[in-house]
Parts: C-alpha cells; structure tokens; sequence
C-alpha cells in the first residue's frame, strides 16, 4: 500500500491509479462476501433444506421423511409430494391457527405503536443530557433473561397472583377475573417483550427531525396538533414502518409468550410448527408450515423496502 | 397604547410595529436589553449584528417562537404578548428556508393558505399567483430536494408571501446564496417587497446586504440597538465607535479636544502626529476625549505636499507599506510617522495609469475637515 501511495505522489496515476482500484475492488468484495457467505450457509442452505422436505411424504426412519431421489427398476425417479401443502388447507386447525397468528401480532403491534410513539416521541424531545438514561430504561428490561420475564407475568395474571389479589383486597371484585391463558395475556406479553422494537427505531427516526419545519408550520398558522398531523406524522412514516414490522414479524411466529401466557384452546403458528416436528414427528407438514409463515412475512418486509425507498427519495 | 419608549421615536401615527423596551433572556445570558423600535409601514427594516448580537431573538420574539422576559410588541396597536405563532399576523421566512420536504412547491405554498380553512379553487388560485411572482411557474410538481438553492429560496418567500402577512420576517436571506445570485435576488425582493406593499425586517450579518435592502438599518449590539437611520445615515454619521468600526472600514484615532467652536472641533491626537480640525458641529468641550473615525475613501494620497501645507492640519506624512489591487479599486495600508498604520482606498479610474504609486514610497495623506466624524462614545 506504501507503495501504491508513492506510486500516486510521483504522479504514476496510470500504474498506481488502477492498481489501486483493483485493491479497492477486492477488499470491497471482501466486506460484501463475509455476510453473504453468512446468509448463505445459515439461511439459504436450511430454507433449501426445509423446502425440499415440504415437499416429502412423512415415513417411519431416520431420517423420517421420504428422499428426494429414488431408485425404481434400475432408473432414478423424482419423487415430489403435493400433500403437506392440501393437508394445511383441509384441516382448519392451521387455517385458524395463521389467521389467529395474524390478528395477535397486529393488534400487539399497534398497541405497540400507540405505546411506544409518545415514548419515542417524548425520549426525542427530551434535553441532551436525559436522552440516552430514557434510552437505557427502554433497553434494560434486555438485561434479564426473556424467559424469566414472561414467567413474571404468571405471577403477576394468574388466579391468585398479585394483580387478581389486589384488586380483591381492594374490593374492586370478589371472585378472581380469568386473567391468564386469555388473548389479554398474550397481548400483555407481547406489547411488553417488544415494545423496545417500536421504540428504537421510532426514537432514530423522530430524533433526526428538524424542528424548524414545526415553527415554519406554526408560523403559517398550524396548531400544534394539525402541525404533529401534517408534518411530524408523514415524515415519521418510515419509523412505524420500521417499528411495526420489528414487532409483527416475530409476533406472528412468537412460540414462548403464547405457550405460557396464552389460550390452549386456540394455538398460535408457531406452536403448531413446534408441535408438528416434536410431538408428531410429521417433517414434511412442519416443513410446509414453515414455508408458509415465511411467504407470509416476506410480503410485508418487501412492501416495507418498497416504500422506504420511496421514502428516502422523498427526502433527500 | 401606552407603552413607553426610550429611542427618539417617530410620529407614533407611522408606527405600524412598535417595539417596547423588549427584554429577553436565556438564564443568565442578556439576549434582547430593553430594545425600543418602531417600524413603518411598508418599509424594508434590516438588522444588523454580528453572531450573538441578539437580532435573531429579535425576530423569533416578533415572530412568536420566544416568549419576551420584559416588555411589549404591538402591530397595527394590538398587543401580541398573548397571541401563539399561530394567530400572529406576522410570517417568517426561515434561514434553512424550513421547506416541508415531504410536499411538493405548490403544497408547500398552499400550506398556510390551508390553515385558514379558504376553499380548494381560491388556493390553487392563489398559490398560481405567488408562484409566478416568484417566477416558479412550472414548478409546483416539484420537491423541495429536486430545486436549486435559489428556487428553495423563492418557495420558502413565496410560502410565507401567500399569506399576505402584515410583518414579513426574513432570517439571513440570502446566506445560503452564492455571490452572483444574491446580489441579483436583492433587488428581485425589492421588487416584489414593493409590488405586494408587505412590511420586511430583514435580519442579515452582511453589510452590504442590509445597505442594498435595507430603507432603513438598526445596529445592533450585546442586545441593544447601537443606532437606527438609513444606510447613509449610518455609514456617513456613525453614533458611536462600534457602529463605525462595524459598517465599513475606518481609521479611528483618539484625541483629545483643543478648540470647540460652533462651526467645528480641533482635536489634538498623539497618535496621528497631527492636529484634526473637523468642520462639524459637534456637541463636546475642551479637554474631552474624543475618538475621530475617518473612512478610507475620503483620504487623499499624493507625492506632492497637499494645498494645507506641512505642519497644517488634517495632513500626515507617511510610508506606502502594502498596497492590495482589487480590480475597481486599489487598498494602500500606509504607516504614519507616529507608527500607526492606515488605511486608504482609491478607485482606479483610468486604465493603465503612469506611475501609480508603489511600495515603499513616501507619501502624503490628506483629508477634507467635513470628512472626519467625531465619536464621543
């Protein structure tokens, strides 16, 4: 590199200028093909794997799923199964079980949203000095366990645990109120374990904007509220965006905070998936269910690059 | 309205803004102290100060953004102490032009119209108008990031014009403009300023900005109004040293006064090496120490002796030490015999001249009695 640089003083742009380049070229490669090498082998290769198993027949071996080539009569023969797909479609346990999903993670995330916009709001408006202890208490919730955190609220909604306990101390009611394994706990479990999500990039968002554009909307004659309305709301778009697909694309595959907080009579997704590999050992169905929580959630995140871009061009 | 004021006012009948013993500050920090200033109708009023002389708090408090700590605004006689930015009669036109980048021009103008609730055709009609009084006709589709600097800053005037404000508030206009295109859009705002009949205070640090807009200039300094008059007034006549010192350039010297007689001053001053006769009525008395600002251009410089004589007043011998060609004219920086250096300026009015005079040579400088003003504070 010394080299190169002495090249370039001496003015020998022709050698030292495209040897340049061509370092430059490679190390660019370099940084781009650490993580693409990452998806590679960590998302491509298993999504590969787990969509070729989809379409599989389940069959009692190791591996329990029937292989993607066999040998009949000397003459190898593709063997393509259809049925782990017709099976999710004629059992409405899995239609409900995605549309529940759905609902769950839409109504978390716009609790989420209405939650976490006047925090973001607030933390971005706060002085300098008191900016990053608000951001800290938005994270440190991160610092135990998310597991441990869940469990808490069992103590906290169950029959005779502490919220049930008080309000019957305070004669408020007489008889405990159902308060877990309801849609209500799901929900407080979500809105509470994500928050953050919503939060973070709305606060990164809110936090660039300038706060001349409220006083030139003021100045023409904007109350506060229509000011909010007209511009502080349009340009946050791409942080609810941002937020909102944070929180309901985990939501909607959420396993743990259903499981121990939710209803059994109605499963979300993501239990169905677990219960698919674990429970029936059915491969190929688990696969399919997989596949198709991804479909699901692709549509959103293109949608969100989409208008982002749109955003960004509207801004620049 | 009884709201008393300390500066030599005007007839308060032409007081269309009247600023009242202003006060603002930010904790300990002084920014407004006690500003009094009426302005007229239909007049182009510049402030001008440097960073942190407190004219941009002037104008946030017209403006509504800053509450004042002591003191009133009135326009047209209402009081405006309670009245939000958003009920104000007053528009602002904002340094960073403040252009709503997620609309396009036409909805960036039609904003404030929207505000007052007018109906869809009037707006249109009206943003149209504005539109082409800036001369950003064919542009209402566009995004504020799509213009250049200059046709940002034409939406950002034609926004805060549409609204037919009583008092039109501009913040450094013209900073964020190349040379070339600032001093061509001076005189498209006084043009359009004197098309629409609207009220401008100008905030501006460029002198030469404020003298070209301005009708009428206010200094300012530390928070107060160092001196309000017309751009002459304040070149020709400065109130004080720091107006002097702070519009132009000039050579001040301090003196102390010999002679004071009705029809003018002799000042003795050390350190010009030469007595200072000043043709101007000046209120002071003998033995008063006083500083006498003369300005560049009004110094004569010459090989010969000038017509006064040696030993006479208002004449100096000194070195040519730097000489800097602008082009138009030439600055000579010449060193006095008492070691003070000053400042001359001459215009090059003939093309190639004979013997212009260089470097090192000696020479004479001279002054007309009229030229020098007298500065008591």
């Amino acid at each position: 590199m010394a080299f190169l640089a002495w090249l370039e003083c001496r003015g020998v742009d022709g050698v030292g200028g495209r040897l340049a380049r061509l370092t430059q070229a490679t190390g660019r490669r370099l940084v781009a093909g650490v993580p693409v090498l990452w998806l590679l082998l960590l998302f491509l290769i298993p999504f590969i794997i787990v969509f070729r198993i989809s379409f599989s027949e389940v069959r009692l071996a190791i591996p329990p799923y029937t292989p993607l080539i066999s040998w009949r009569h000397g003459a190898p023969s593709l063997e393509l199964y259809g049925s782990a797909y017709s099976f999710l479609f004629t059992d409405p346990l899995y239609i409900s079980s995605y549309l529940y999903s759905l609902k769950v993670a839409a109504v978390s995330t716009l609790c989420c949203l209405c939650i976490g916009y006047p925090m973001a709001y607030a933390i971005a408006r706060s002085g300098a000095a008191s900016r990053p202890v608000l951001l800290m208490l938005v994270v440190l919730p991160f610092w135990t366990s998310f597991l441990l955190r869940v469990y808490a609220w069992i103590g906290l909604l169950k029959n005779n645990g502490v919220i049930n306990n008080a309000l019957m101390y305070l004669g408020v009611i007489h008889h405990p109120v159902a308060l877990l394994q309801t849609d209500f706990a799901v929900y407080i479990g979500i809105v509470y374990s994500y928050l953050p999500f919503m939060i973070l990039p709305l606060y990164a968002n809110l936090e660039k904007h300038d706060m001349a554009l409220l006083e030139a909307a003021a100045d023409l004659g904007a109350r506060p509220l229509r000011a909010f309305l007209r511009i502080t709301l349009p340009q946050s778009f791409a942080g609810i965006l941002a937020g909102s697909l944070l929180v309901f694309i985990p939501a909607v595959g959420e396993y743990i905070i259903p499981t121990l907080l939710g209803r059994t009579d109605q499963l979300m997704i993501g239990r169905v998936l677990s219960d698919e590999f674990f429970e029936n050992r059915d491969w190929p169905v688990a696969s399919a269910v997989a596949i198709l929580i991804l479909l699901l959630l692709v549509m959103p995140i293109m949608l969100f690059q989409r208008l982002e871009r749109r955003q960004l061009e509207a801004v620049k | 309205m009884n709201a008393p004021t300390t500066t030599a006012a005007a007839d308060p009948a032409s007081a269309y803004v009247r600023i009242a013993n202003l006060t603002k500050k930010f904790g300990d920090f002084v920014a407004l102290d006690n500003v009094s200033l009426d302005i007229r109708r239909g007049e182009i009023f510049c402030l001008l100060g440097g960073s942190g002389s407190g004219k941009t708090t002037l104008l946030r408090t017209l403006a509504g953004f800053e509450a004042p700590t002591a003191g009133t605004i009135h326009i047209e006689g209402a009081d405006m102490s309670a009245i939000p930015p958003y009920e104000r009669p007053v528009n602002m036109m904002f340094q960073s032009y403040a252009l709503f980048p997620h609309m396009n021009v036409e909805k960036n103008v039609a904003f404030g119209l929207e505000q007052e609730g007018l109906g869809r055709a009037a707006i249109r009609r009206q943003v149209g108008e504005m539109l082409d009084i800036v001369k950003l006709g064919g542009f209402g589709a566009r995004k504020p990031h799509q213009l250049s600097g200059g046709q940002r800053q034409r939406v950002a005037l034609a926004r805060a014009l549409v609204k037919r404000p009583k008092l039109l508030l501009l913040d450094e206009p013209l900073a964020a403009l190349d040379k070339k295109l600032r001093e061509h859009t001076q005189f498209e705002l006084i043009n359009i300023q004197q098309r629409l009949g609207v009220t401008f205070i100008v905030v501006t640090h460029d002198q030469e900005e404020a003298m070209t807009l301005g009708q009428r200039l206010g200094v300012m300094n530390h928070g107060r109004i160092a001196q309000v008059g017309s751009p002459c007034d304040i070149y020709e006549s400065p109130a004080t040293r720091f107006v002097a010192d702070f519009i132009g350039s000039v050579n001040m010297f301090e003196g102390r006064v010999s002679e004071a007689e009705a029809d003018g001053v002799r000042i003795e001053c050390g350190e010009l090496g030469c007595a200072l006769r000043v043709q101007r009525a000046v209120s002071c008395t003998r033995g008063a120490t006083v500083w006498t600002a003369i300005r560049p251009e009004k110094i004569n410089i010459s090989r010969q002796p000038p017509a006064q004589a040696a030993g006479a007043d208002n004449a100096v011998r000194g070195t040519v030490r730097e000489i800097a060609y602008m082009g138009d004219l030439s600055i000579y920086l010449v060193q006095i015999e008492s070691g003070k250096v000053m400042r001359v300026t001459l215009p090059n009015t003939t093309r190639g001249a004979e013997r212009p005079i260089a470097r090192q040579e000696s020479v004479w400088l001279s002054w007309h009695g009229s030229s020098a003003v007298v500065l008591t504070e």
